[in-house]
């Protein structure tokens, strides 16, 4: 497919989080917060671009039988450079985001577009790809992150909508991540069912 | 897509061990780049976390007239005295707790002269986020574990699951008694000195 195709698959026909059902422990653990999804939808989509691209380029000198190795050391290298540049230059962040951020290594959603696209793909087509998955990730992380934020919390983005005191304990935690990722997988669903 | 390596043992051992270098190789440098910035952000939480806990205005330098205490533990506390025209108007005391549900913990606690606490900081934790990361808010003025005002004296302050009156976040009780448990380590500490002049802790451990 060419490369307009292959950016917005990610977004929409093939979004990682309601298409795929990558990526769910992330995805259900950080998105507490809208600001917390978002800054970690954005992380992960730095490693999928740079691990994408990276392993693109060298896949031809990496013998088949250690491939998941090879691609699992180049995934932790960027993610450590994540973390360490988050922990230097956005010191608030990386402290909410906490342990979620190494875990970007076993995220299902990279080491499956490593092996599924980068390591049969030029360099373009697979940047394209790790960015397309990786805003579509950031995309739902937010959706899922302000749903939340406004049941649990009454705000959204740390602006208030309502009293905290309606705010629904349940959906802070993990049950109601469940739940509240169940009814928009639904949505979302019946709205690409119609399309 | 092009002939893959071959995968037999010398390119296999090759590669791995091609990849592993260059990735460990960039690692070590983004850490020599980013170790700088790291220990300043440290450093900055930590002379704005003095200035946050310590009740109303001073001035000297809480970090010049630092003193610290060893804990049985093997641990160590370090005490910021402030000082208003040389009047002792509170003391900042970093402390820690090894019983975080991620593991160690590290508070500012403002003590004020007659050892009631006046406010609190979190410099470092690795709680749940959502949960434990409450205690930045719960146990401030506005939140529901208030510790403001309290005196743990050398009983120390509890939850109330454990008889005491602080209550604790919601699901996450691990942390709150971790929290409370640093509060209480700072608040023996200072109980061994004489706070009224902040004159430096007889020893007597």
């Amino acid at each position: 497919m060419n490369n307009l195709k292959v950016l917005t698959n990610g977004i929409f026909r093939e979004n990682p989080t309601f298409a795929l059902l990558l990526g769910m422990c992330p995805t259900l653990g950080v998105t507490t917060s809208a600001i917390n999804g978002m800054g970690m939808g954005l992380a992960t989509a730095f490693v999928l671009v740079m691990s994408n691209l990276v392993i693109s380029l060298v896949t031809n000198i990496i013998p088949d039988k250690i491939r998941i190795p090879s691609f699992i050391v180049i995934i932790a290298a960027f993610v450590t450079v994540v973390d360490m540049c988050m922990a230097a230059y956005l010191p608030s962040l990386h402290e909410s985001l906490g342990l979620f951020i190494p875990l970007i290594v076993v995220n299902c959603i990279v080491l499956g577009r490593a092996e599924a696209f980068a390591s049969k793909n030029k360099a373009i087509p697979s940047i394209l790809d790790g960015l397309g998955m990786g805003l579509g990730f950031t995309l739902s992380l937010t959706i899922l992150g302000v749903i939340r934020e406004i049941l649990g919390s009454g705000k959204a983005f740390n602006l208030p909508v309502f009293n905290e005191n309606y705010g629904m304990l349940i959906f802070v935690l993990a049950p109601g991540a469940f739940i509240a990722l169940g009814y928009l997988i639904a949505v979302v669903n019946r709205l690409r069912k119609t399309n | 897509m092009g002939k893959k390596l071959e995968s037999n043992f010398i390119n296999m051992v090759t590669v791995l061990f091609a990849v592993t270098l260059i990735a460990s190789a960039a690692v070590g440098y983004v850490y020599t780049l980013t170790a700088g910035p790291i220990d300043n952000a440290k450093q900055a939480k930590q002379v704005n976390a003095i200035r946050q806990v310590i009740p109303g205005e001073f001035d000297n330098d809480p970090n010049a007239e630092i003193w610290e205490k060893e804990t049985p533990d093997g641990g160590k506390l370090e005490f910021y005295p402030a000082k208003r025209n040389g009047e002792l108007v509170g003391t900042a005391v970093k402390t820690y707790t090894n019983n975080g549900f991620g593991g160690k913990v590290w508070l500012m606690v403002g003590f004020n002269p007659n050892g009631t606490i006046s406010n609190y900081s979190v410099l470092e934790h690795k709680e749940t986020p959502g949960l434990g990361s409450k205690m930045d808010l719960w146990f401030t003025k506005n939140g529901k574990g208030n510790i403001i005002g309290k005196k743990p004296g050398t009983t120390g302050l509890k939850v109330s699951k454990d008889g005491g009156d602080i209550d604790a976040i919601t699901a996450a009780t691990i942390s709150s008694r971790a929290f409370l448990d640093a509060v209480n380590r700072a608040a023996a500490g200072l109980e061994g000195s004489d706070i009224s002049s902040g004159a430096t802790q007889q020893n007597n451990n």
